[in-house]
């Protein structure tokens, strides 16, 4: 997918717009965006990004499409919906948010860091190995994500934590051993390979 | 009916009247001071009976000048409609002007009976200076309707006049009807999607859809009571609504005259030309094209793709700037928005996806999107469904080249952005048709004195009467070429279009039985013209039959008095001449002054004008409203009970007033309220003489003057304002207080308002002490 990235865009054209529609969930209704900055308005952590939705959806339409892709903006959305309750026009403005942040991720354009990024890889692999999360092995991947030292520091800062959720028996010790699973794990993987296969299928390829 | 006059007044008991006064006691008033040769009570005087007793008195007794004293003129207007060429009637204000002004106390019941006796005795005086109206009889019933115009709005005037049963002559200067709309590939659609369709993008929208002119054009051929003129202007326009002489000229020369009723203009608008901004370089490149010539474009390609002009090339690219040299203070720009311009870019950036595919791209560089009407917000969708890119943005510069650059600055990013295009299109705005403007020379005459005000006058009459003699020619041709003494065209109100009382009567202009419609009013488009058309057409109808009968038009729909002059008193000063804001008064051979009564809408501001008091109706008259000052008591100085007379505009104030005391809003016992057509009736005679009979104090109350008027007879309140001016040296004379004296402007929203303008004064003269002019 990554020839996507080389291609050049003329700006206020169709190219990106039309990308989006077609490689994007629901990216069908950015068009229908009337600009009109209620979402944006409405976002409880709008104010705090580079690009609130409004802004991103202008610049779609703008045809900015490596600052769109390489935004951090998408992956900050809480997925709160006050937008999509206000959104006169009725876009499913939170879908299309992270629609972007999976398409953005996709093509391999996601900011190096971005915390959410991360997380959500740590969750996805976490997942796709027992399929099942493991909150130890989770805890623990999230504290080492940025190396040893810092992960040492940030594992005592939760002990206290770590320890009461031991004793409330909402993690155990024992699963950093293997830990619980699903009884089919490789039909579960084989069948998740397959769906990407199938999405990868459906992407369009512009050039 | 004998030339005998017998007087009667009429007294209503019902609605509390009965209970707060003392009607035996308005009785006595009635004869002794009023003089009246009778005078009754009833119980109920809108009753049938009441009515009846009326009537019969009328029937039977000879009476011709009816008092009656019940509630506002602006109440039972039906019950006591008796005929107009009859009777002479008044009305007395006991209910809302009174009663209903006044607590019901023991304190006020003194004070209450006072003002209703002074009403009693106002209106025996006026009734004695009144007469029935009569009627001309200068026009007949013609029922012609000249449409000047052959577009839309003209073919639709046309059309509705004539299923309605009238002729039209439809004139046109071009040699085909049509008008713009005849160059236009597609129209904005007329209609909305259905309720209920959803938002989402494959939503089934509204379309570019037919215009429909050639059915409309074959519908007004075919119409046997429509007759065409082509290639034909009016070249002069003569008489009054009822009895217009208007000659129809062909290029060919030959002229016929016509006699017509009444006229429609609908002479639309040309566009704006924006080859002198230069950063838009619509001169400097055949490819900038302006939203009308992008039509041509269209039709030209046919069914195939949309080719622009530099080289045919097949169309990619294009780019709508919006509001090119719109909503703009600048030197040469139009200060105002065509408002149908985005509408008019959303349906060719779609012809665009129609003819050249769905990969044409379009960009449409607005401001503040404006899309007017009942579909106007679908159609925006269906642009956006079909991939039209909208951005708000300031257009710097277009850039030509093989390919144009448009430079912007995006106003949602704030960035600037080049974008490439192969065909730019201006919205350029619509000007209107409107003629030259009567009265733009008059401007000038704003703040001047009386001889300078007549120097100016008169040079401008003979620079009009060298022009005519083949002087420089003017540079904005004449439309309808009246020969009214106040100019060749409907006056304009701001910008070009032409006025109208835009609150209360959009079509109506400063002509009496003249009716513009369609964007020579204002901007519109296509839709809204056509319905404009249907409003133009009913009201030229009406004012044929109007005419016919010798009734007014608005605002004093089917008032039979007409202003009249004596001749002898007359010093030929002209000022009524010139200052009847509806042109109806031309002069004659020998200079006099020579009343139109059908293009009168009988406001008086002539007989506020005269300085020799030689103007009057029958009913309505320097010595009536005179009448009621003289008749109104005023007591001793040292009974301390001040007099405020309270003249007030009857269009706005007055019912004002009324509304005050139905919303129990307290008005001042000293206050005496008459009510005037129009504060341009005013004379500074009755100010001269209230001040001299012993009032403390003069209210006017009007309409508001000014470019966003209220004036139901647009330029009287202004008048009045200017005229008024003067009282300061009436003041200084008798040796008075200025402070006396006041002009208010007043909407008939002002309830509380009011009241408290009359309270104020009642403060002033407390501060300043009463007149020393009581007897
Ligand atoms: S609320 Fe909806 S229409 Fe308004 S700017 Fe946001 S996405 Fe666009
Ligand atoms: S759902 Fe996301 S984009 Fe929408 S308001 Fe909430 S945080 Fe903002
Ligand atoms: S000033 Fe008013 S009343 Fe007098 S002629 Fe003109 S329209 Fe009629
Ligand atoms: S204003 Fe009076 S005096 Fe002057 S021309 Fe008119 S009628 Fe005559």
């Amino acid at each position: 997918m990554s020839d996507l990235n080389k291609r050049m865009i003329e700006e206020y054209r169709n190219d990106f717009l039309k990308e989006v529609e077609a490689n994007v969930e629901e990216g069908e209704w950015v068009k229908m965006c009337m600009q009109c900055g209620v979402c944006s308005g409405s976002c409880p952590l709008g104010k705090h990004w580079a690009h609130p939705p409004q802004e991103i959806f202008m610049m779609i339409r703008a045809g900015k499409r490596d600052e769109v892709l390489t935004s951090d903006s998408m992956w900050m959305c809480t997925s709160c919906y006050n937008c999509i309750v206000r959104c006169p026009r009725q876009l499913p403005i939170t879908h299309i948010m992270h629609g972007l942040a999976t398409y953005s991720k996709k093509l391999g354009l996601v900011p190096k860091g971005q915390p959410t990024a991360t997380f959500a890889e740590i969750f996805w692999n976490n997942m796709m190995k027992k399929g099942r999360v493991n909150e130890l092995k989770l805890g623990l991947a999230l504290y080492f994500k940025d190396g040893f030292g810092p992960g040492i520091k940030e594992a005592l800062r939760n002990k206290d934590l770590g320890t009461k959720m031991m004793k409330a028996k909402r993690m155990s010790p024992a699963e950093f051993f293997g830990g619980h699973g699903i009884k089919d794990v490789s039909g579960l993987q084989k069948m998740i390979k397959k769906a990407q296969e199938l999405e990868e299928a459906r992407m369009k390829k512009f050039d | 009916m004998s030339d005998e006059k017998k007087f009667a007044a009429y007294i209503c008991t019902g609605c509390g009247i009965g209970d707060r006064l003392d009607a035996g006691q308005l009785e006595n008033v009635a004869t002794r001071e009023g003089r009246m040769n009778v005078v009754k009570q009833h119980e109920m005087l809108c009753s049938k009976e009441g009515v009846k007793m009326i009537q019969d008195d009328i029937d039977n007794d000879g009476v011709t000048h009816v008092v009656i004293a019940a509630c506002s003129r602006r109440a039972k207007m039906e019950a006591f409609a008796f005929p107009q060429t009859e009777v002479a009637i008044t009305r007395a204000n006991l209910r809302e002007g009174v009663i209903w002004a006044r607590p019901d106390t023991d304190e006020a019941k003194e004070t209450t009976q006072e003002m209703a006796e002074d009403y009693i005795r106002m209106s025996c005086g006026e009734i004695k200076q009144m007469n029935p109206p009569k009627p001309s009889g200068q026009q007949g019933r013609n029922p012609n309707v000249l449409v000047v115009g052959g577009g839309v709005t003209g073919m639709t005037a046309a059309l509705e006049a004539a299923d309605a049963g009238y002729t039209v002559h439809l004139v046109e200067k071009t040699g085909a009807l049509g008008g713009h709309v005849a160059k236009l590939h597609k129209r904005v659609p007329f209609r909305a999607a259905p309720p209920g369709t959803p938002n989402t993008p494959d939503a089934n929208l509204p379309m570019p859809e037919d215009t429909g002119i050639e059915e409309l054009i074959k519908r007004v051929e075919e119409n046997d009571s429509i007759k065409v003129y082509l290639n034909s202007r009016i070249t002069k326009t003569s008489g009054a609504p009822g009895r217009f002489s208007v000659d129809i000229s062909a290029e060919s020369g030959d002229t016929v005259t016509e006699n017509i009723g009444s006229i429609v203009q609908a002479t639309g608008f040309t566009l704006y030309d924006p080859s002198e901004l230069k950063e838009f370089n619509y001169a400097g490149s055949p490819d900038v094209v302006t939203n009308l010539e992008f039509e041509e474009l269209t039709n030209a390609a046919g069914d195939g793709p949309i080719k622009r002009p530099s080289d045919g090339k097949e169309v990619k690219a294009v780019v709508f700037v919006q509001d090119v040299g719109q909503n703009s203070d600048e030197e040469g720009k139009l200060p105002y928005d065509s408002g149908v311009g985005d509408l008019v870019a959303i349906k060719q950036a779609l012809y665009c996806k129609h003819h050249n595919g769905d990969d044409c791209d379009t960009t449409i560089v607005y401001n503040n999107l404006r899309t007017p009407g009942a579909p106007g917000e679908d159609f925006y969708r269906s642009g956006q469904k079909n991939g039209v890119i909208f951005t708000k943005g300031d257009v710097k510069e277009v850039i030509p080249g093989d390919t144009l650059t448009v430079k912007m600055h995006d106003k949602i990013l704030d960035e600037d952005a080049d974008v490439h295009a192969d065909l730019v299109v201006l919205d350029v705005g619509m000007v209107p048709n409107s003629g030259p403007d009567p009265y733009a020379a008059n401007e000038s005459l704003e703040g001047m004195s009386d001889e300078e005000r007549a120097e100016e006058l008169e040079a401008q009459a003979e620079a009009a009467a060298a022009e005519e003699a083949g002087g420089p020619s003017v540079s904005v041709e004449s439309i309808l070429n009246l020969d009214y003494r106040q100019g060749t065209d409907l006056p304009q109100l701001k910008w070009g279009f032409t006025d109208s009382h835009f609150i209360c009567f959009p079509y109506e202009t400063r002509r009496t039985g003249i009716y513009a419609a369609g964007p020579v009013r204002r901007p519109m488009d296509i839709k809204q013209a056509m319905d404009d058309a249907t409003g133009a057409a009913m009201k030229a109808i009406q004012e044929i039959e109007n005419a016919a009968q010798g009734r007014a038009a608005h605002p004093r729909v089917g008032d039979l008095s007409y202003p009249t002059f004596r001749k002898e008193g007359c010093t030929q000063c002209k000022r009524c001449t010139v200052e009847c804001p509806f042109g109806a008064i031309d002069e004659d051979e020998e200079r006099y002054p020579q009343y139109n009564e059908s293009r009168c809408r009988r406001c008086g501001t002539c007989m506020g004008a005269c300085p020799v008091r030689v103007i009057s109706f029958e009913n309505y008259s320097v010595n009536t409203v005179g009448a009621q000052i003289k008749e109104c008591s005023i007591p001793e100085e040292w009974d301390e009970k001040p007099r405020i007379l309270v003249l007030a505009c009857e269009n706005d104030a007055y019912p004002a007033l009324d509304q005050a005391a139905i919303a129990g809003e307290e008005i001042s016992p000293w206050a005496r309220v008459i009510p005037v057509r129009c504060l341009g009736s005013v004379s500074l005679s009755w100010v001269t003489d209230s001040l001299n009979n012993g009032f403390d104090g003069i209210i006017m109350m009007g309409c508001k003057r000014g470019d966003d008027y209220q004036c139901h007879f647009v330029r009287g309140s202004a008048m009045a304002n200017e005229r008024m001016a003067k009282v300061g040296d009436t003041l200084e004379s008798l040796n008075l207080e200025p402070e006396r004296v006041v002009v208010h402007e007043v909407a008939i929203t002002d309830i509380e308002r009011v009241p408290a303008l009359i309270k104020d004064m009642e403060e002033t003269i407390e501060k300043i002490g009463l007149s020393p002019f009581k007897f």
